[in-house]
Parts: structure tokens; C-alpha cells; sequence
């Protein structure tokens, strides 16, 4: 509680300090520290070199010229051409939608898990986890071989009679092949921070809720969902952010119309090979990611 | 009830009116996990305005047959009547009875206020009467400056106070708790037994309470159901629970008493003293006891002689001319408790008794000390022959 006094870290021995410097120098040594050199090349300007961008560091008796060879030009062809606008918007959609899908889905899921005897958590909580014992990329291919036009799920429909022999599905290289390919690789990452929280919920909040007359269907949205609202954040965090920088799912499932950032991130740094500009994208994807985040960080603080 | 307690005084006692009908009636009720039998056969009858206790040691089935009442369980057979109409089957939203959770269930992520108008909310009241009914709630227990704090902000006495307004705030017809002041210090305890006892009268409603501490039930109720292995064992009012036990098992539960193993030597049903019950003689490995009772126990019957600590005099002088209710033996050990102390006597056959002395003065040497001879003596009105 807050009466007893926090330990003070002037008093702290060494080790202690230790302890805390680790974590930082990591992030220093592998976040900063390459966030830095891109967001450098995204200043720099675009050449048929080895590495293929000017200016280069070249020590500090030419600082002078080094620097004053940076410029934003990159971030104004960004802002000029409609096309990455296009894809920043096109991923948070995309990435908005899988997550309230993942929400959809994954929420009862949680639910039903944290609410099973105890005897099958387990068996069902490694049910969730077992995909992982695969090769995201191979299960992205397996998807493939599901929704191509004569895949499986074509096959399948065929064979109970829903699709004429003639037809086929045509979802492969369309944005729902994105969808389904996303909402199956995320699931895992939605469903365990949910049920990690619906877990430690207490049953005994949803009798009294019964015993003071409300009904089980109210009890859920007044007591259970509210309760449960750390676990959906970190669920939509944890899958959103990395959805609206998705490439490789779009790359295999999605279509040539299926527009999404880390497509056009990727074909500027290897089709085009323009790294300045590719580092701009990248820098820019990361700023609007991260400054909602924290944003949004510190008003849980404030209403905590 | 034994006639030895002579007329018990009481303004409120409907259960001695044969006409009057039960407020709650379990009725038969049996309750079963697999092979386990949490409640087994049990009728009780509890009426309106009553303070009820459910007393019995954990695993008794007092919590499940307090749940049952709620609607978390159902019974596996008999039924539950309230005001005469069934209960079979209504959920715990529909039933017109509120629970104080042992754990309080205050709901975390609500302010204190929100946490009481919560039930009010749900039957559909208008705002108004809602923020006026939990003002009132707020003032009886006395928490109007912490109405926006939320549960984690409060100390657990203030937390135990939200529960149970929030439990009174829709004036349910019974008010149910469960254990409701375990987690509370000794000093807060008794306070709040007092304040629930007047809670309870001020709004004239039916309480059942579900607790293990005898204390506790013996300082609230009306009457006191002692419950052991899923049956009822005795129902009276805390006095005549602790003044007479109608088996070993109330005895030894209910505060801290002697029991000897004894036969009974004549029982003619002769009255010594005009007025009071007729002499039962008992002997018990050579000591001679005598109980003003009345006992359906034969000559030569075994039974057994019970009698509180507090009813044994004790004293370094022998009884004048009398064999009979005496022992002798040497002090063993003694408990000093503040108000009492307790002599164990090992007695010159061996055996062990009690013996209670309230210190009525300031002294730190006690007269008795250990390794002291005494003799102990009790009235023929202090102790009481158990037959089961």
C-alpha cells in the first residue's frame, strides 16, 4: 500500500542498478541505435552505390558537409505521392478490421476457456498454442493450398453439393484470403491475453450480480466485459500493431489490389531499391504506431 | 426443553407459537456432490424478523443450505418455501433474498455509490429514487464521505460496510450472510455485531448468517441452528444452547465444557427441592454426582455428566459434609485469560477438569496457584446429563 515507503534506489546497491541498465542497453543497442541509422538513411538521398544512398559517414572533419547533405525530401515525395497515403490507410483498416475479428472470435473463445472445469484448461489452452509448433510461413502456405481455386475448400463445397462442379471459390488473392490468413496467425496472441484476464476473474462478482437481480446476459457486459477490458487492449495492441505492418500474409494471400504498407515498404527496399525513401516509410509507420500508443498509455495512467 | 432452565423471558420467540407460520421452511432438503452428502434430510423452519444462525464447523453444509436458499444450488431433492411459495427452480435474480459474500464481491471496477445502487439499477427504479435510496444506505453505515472512492480504496471494515449496504439496499426479504465479519479484527467484530443486531431490528428484516464463530452466533441470534454432517442437531436460542446442549457433540461445540462418562444410579424421579426437576444419581469412577433434571435415562444407563468450567467452585477448603458433586486434585496448569482464569485439575484419579474463576480483583498472585491441592465443587443445578 502506499503507506510503506517505496525502496529508494540511491539506496540501492549496484547489482540493482545493474539489473535495471540490461534491459535499457538492449533496447539502446537494438531499437535506438538501428531506428537511428534508418531515420538517417531516410534523410540521405537515393544512389547507384554501394550502400545505395549519399551522403556516407565519413568521419568528423567533413561533419559539416555530411550533414547539411540531409534533407526531407523523402518525407515530402511521401506526402506527394497519393500512393503511400493509400497504403498507411489501407493497413489500418485492414489491421482495424482483423482486430475487431480477433475480438469476435477470440473473446468467446477466452471465455469458454476461463470458464471450462479446470480439469481441460490446459488441454485447451495448449489446443491454442499448438500452432506455434509449426512454421508461420508454412501455415500461411497450407492456407494457399486451402482457398486456391482448386483447393480443398472448393473440393469440399463440391463435394456436399453447396458449389456446382463448374464453380470454384475465389477467395485466394483477395483481401478475405488476408483476413482469413490474419485472424488464424493472430488468434493465439488475441485469445491468451483475454483469457489470461477472464481467468483471474472472480465468479463470486457475477453471483452477487445474480443475487442483486441481474440477469447473466446483463452481468456480462456490466461486470465481465468491463473487467476483462485490460486483457482486450493488450489483445488489440499486441495484434494490431503488428498487423499494420504485416507483409508476409498479404505477400502470399492477398491480391495485386491488396494494398498494405509493409508491401510497399518492401518493394521500395528490394524491387526499387530506393532505401532512403523505403527508411521514410519505415520511420513514418513507426511514429504513427507508436505515438497513439503512448498517447493512449499515458491516459490509462492518468485514469488509473 | 429441559425444565431445569426454569421460564425463559423473551418478547420475541414465534417459534413457541404453535400458530404461527414460517417465514422460510426447508423442507426435506437433501444435497449431494457425487457420493458426498453436503445436506442430508434437513427441515427447518425460520421465521419473519428473525436473526438466525446457521452454526456448524467448515464442511457442516451450512454455506451450501444458505446458498441453496440464494438459488446458486439447487437442492438435489426437498424444496424450499418462502412465505409459503416454492422457490424450486427460480434463479438467484428472481428471488426476493440478498446475500453479504464472505469475500464481499464488491464489484472492483465501481465506485462505492455505484456498488450499492447496483441491485437498484436492476429493478428499474427511477434516478432519483435510486441516488435517494443509496444516501440512506450511505448514512446507515456511516459511509457518506467515501461514496466515490472505489472498493481498493477502502480498509477492509469499510469494504465489509459497502457489502452490506449494497446487500440492504434493495430491502430484501431475508438478507443472507456468509461468514460476513471473518475477516474483520476481534474489536471491529464485536462492534459490528452490535450494529447488525440493530440494523436488523430498525429495519424489521428476516437475517439468516452463516458462521463458524460461536461467539459471534451466541451475540446475534434469536435462535441458533447447530448443523454437523449436512443435519440440523439442535435449533434454540443461544442460551438454551449453551445452558442445555441436547447431545456431547452441542456441548463440546459450543464453549468449552467438562464431560464425564457416567452411569446412572437412581433416577425415581423424586423432587428434593419443592419446585425443581426430580434428582437424577450418577456415578463416575467412584465420584458421586447428583443433577436436578429431568432424564428418561434408566438406572444403570450410561450417559454422560457435562458441566461449563465457569458452574466449578474452586477452593483450597474441603466441603462441608458432602461426598457428593466434589472432587479433589491437584492445580496443573492454569490459563489466565484477563477476566477469567481457568485451573486444570488433575484429579486424584487422574482425570482432567476445568475449572473457571472470574478474577474479580486487581491481583497478580492469584490465592490458587499451581501444584496446589483444591477441592472443586458444583450445584446440583450446574451440570446436565447428556444421553446421546
Amino acid at each position: 500500500m502506499a503507506d510503506a515507503p517505496a525502496p529508494s534506489f540511491a539506496k540501492a546497491s549496484p547489482l540493482r542498478w545493474l539489473v535495471v541498465i540490461i534491459p535499457y542497453l538492449w533496447l539502446v543497442l537494438f531499437f535506438a541505435a538501428p531506428f537511428l541509422i534508418i531515420f538517417k538513411i531516410s534523410l540521405s538521398d537515393s544512389a547507384i552505390a554501394m550502400p545505395p544512398y549519399e551522403p556516407v559517414f565519413e568521419g568528423f572533419g567533413k561533419l559539416g558537409d555530411f550533414l547539411s547533405a540531409l534533407d526531407f525530401e523523402n518525407y515530402q515525395s511521401l506526402v506527394e505521392d497519393s500512393l503511400y497515403l493509400a497504403a498507411y490507410l489501407s493497413s489500418l483498416r485492414i489491421a482495424l478490421i482483423s482486430t475487431l475479428l480477433l475480438l469476435l472470435i477470440g473473446y468467446p473463445m477466452a471465455l469458454a476457456m476461463a470458464r471450462a472445469p479446470s480439469t481441460i484448461r490446459p488441454t485447451l489452452m495448449m489446443m491454442v498454442i499448438l500452432p506455434f509448433w509449426t512454421s508461420f510461413l508454412i501455415r500461411v502456405y497450407a492456407w494457399i493450398g486451402i482457398l486456391k481455386p482448386e483447393g480443398l475448400l472448393t473440393v469440399a463445397l463440391q463435394a456436399v453439393g453447396l458449389l456446382a462442379p463448374d464453380q470454384q471459390v475465389e477467395i485466394y488473392r483477395t483481401d478475405y484470403a488476408v483476413f482469413i490468413g490474419i485472424v488464424y496467425s493472430y488468434l493465439p496472441f488475441m485469445v491468451l491475453p483475454l483469457y489470461a484476464t477472464l481467468e483471474k476473474l472472480d465468479g463470486t462478482l457475477l453471483e452477487a450480480a445474480s443475487d442483486l437481480g441481474c440477469p447473466p446476459w446483463k452481468a456480462f457486459w456490466r461486470i465481465t466485459f468491463p473487467l476483462s477490458l485490460p486483457g482486450v487492449i493488450a489483445g488489440a495492441m499486441i495484434c494490431f500493431i503488428p498487423i499494420t505492418g504485416e507483409f508476409v500474409i498479404p505477400d502470399l494471400l492477398g491480391g495485386p489490389e491488396t494494398l498494405m504498407i509493409g508491401r510497399t515498404l518492401w518493394v521500395e527496399f528490394f524491387g526499387n531499391r530506393d532505401w532512403p525513401l523505403a527508411s521514410a516509410v519505415a520511420v513514418v509507420l513507426l511514429l504513427a504506431l507508436v505515438v497513439p500508443i503512448v498517447i493512449f498509455q499515458n491516459q490509462q495512467q492518468k485514469v488509473g | 426443553m429441559a425444565k431445569s432452565l426454569g421460564p425463559v423471558k423473551r418478547k420475541f420467540s414465534p417459534w413457541t407459537d404453535p400458530s404461527a407460520t414460517p417465514f422460510i421452511r426447508f423442507e426435506n432438503i437433501t444435497k449431494r456432490y457425487g457420493d458426498f452428502t453436503a445436506v442430508d434430510n434437513l427441515t427447518l423452519d425460520i421465521y419473519e424478523r428473525e436473526f438466525f444462525s446457521l452454526l456448524g464447523p467448515s464442511g457442516c453444509g451450512k454455506t451450501t443450505l444458505m446458498r441453496m436458499l440464494a438459488g446458486f444450488e439447487e437442492p438435489t431433492s426437498g424444496r424450499i418455501l418462502l412465505q409459503g411459495k416454492d422457490l424450486s427452480g427460480v434463479p438467484p435474480y428472481r428471488r426476493p433474498t440478498n446475500m453479504m459474500f464472505q469475500s464481499y464481491a464488491l464489484f472492483p471496477h465501481m465506485t462505492v455509490e455505484k456498488n450499492i445502487a447496483f441491485g437498484l439499477e436492476q429493478d428499474g427504479l427511477a434516478k432519483p429514487e435510486i441516488k435517494a435510496r443509496v444516501e440512506e444506505m450511505l448514512k446507515l453505515v456511516k459511509l457518506e464521505p467515501f461514496a466515490k472512492r472505489k472498493p481498493a480504496q477502502l480498509s477492509g471494515g469499510q469494504r465489509q460496510r459497502v457489502a452490506l449496504a449494497r446487500s440492504l439496499a434493495k430491502r430484501p426479504k431475508v438478507l443472507l450472510l456468509d461468514e460476513p465479519l471473518g475477516a474483520l479484527d476481534r474489536k471491529l467484530r464485536e462492534e459490528t455485531q452490535f450494529e447488525l443486531m440493530d440494523i436488523q431490528h430498525t429495519l424489521g428484516l428476516t437475517f439468516l448468517i452463516v458462521t463458524h464463530d460461536q461467539e459471534e452466533a451466541m451475540t446475534v441470534s434469536d435462535r441458533i441452528a447447530v448443523m454437523d454432517k449436512g443435519v440440523v442437531v439442535q435449533v434454540a436460542a443461544p442460551a438454551e444452547i449453551y445452558e442445555g446442549p441436547n447431545c456431547r457433540y452441542v456441548a463440546e461445540f459450543i464453549g468449552d465444557i467438562n464431560i464425564l462418562d457416567c452411569a446412572v444410579t437412581e433416577n425415581a424421579g423424586v423432587c428434593v427441592h419443592p419446585g425443581h426437576p426430580p434428582l437424577v444419581r450418577l456415578e463416575s469412577d467412584g465420584m458421586k454426582i447428583a443433577v436436578e433434571q429431568e432424564c428418561p435415562a434408566s438406572n444403570g444407563a450410561k450417559v454422560a455428566f457435562a458441566i461449563r468450567p465457569e458452574k466449578v467452585r474452586i477452593s483450597l477448603d474441603p466441603p462441608v459434609e458432602t461426598d457428593v458433586n466434589t472432587a479433589h486434585g491437584e492445580v496443573w496448569d492454569i490459563g489466565y485469560l484477563g477476566d477469567f482464569s481457568v485451573f486444570l485439575v488433575r484429579l486424584d484419579d487422574g482425570r482432567i477438569l476445568r475449572a473457571a474463576q472470574a478474577n474479580v480483583s486487581r491481583l497478580v498472585d492469584r490465592p490458587i496457584t499451581f501444584g496446589d491441592m483444591v477441592w472443586l465443587t458444583w450445584p446440583l443445578d450446574g451440570g446436565l446429563v447428556l444421553t446421546r
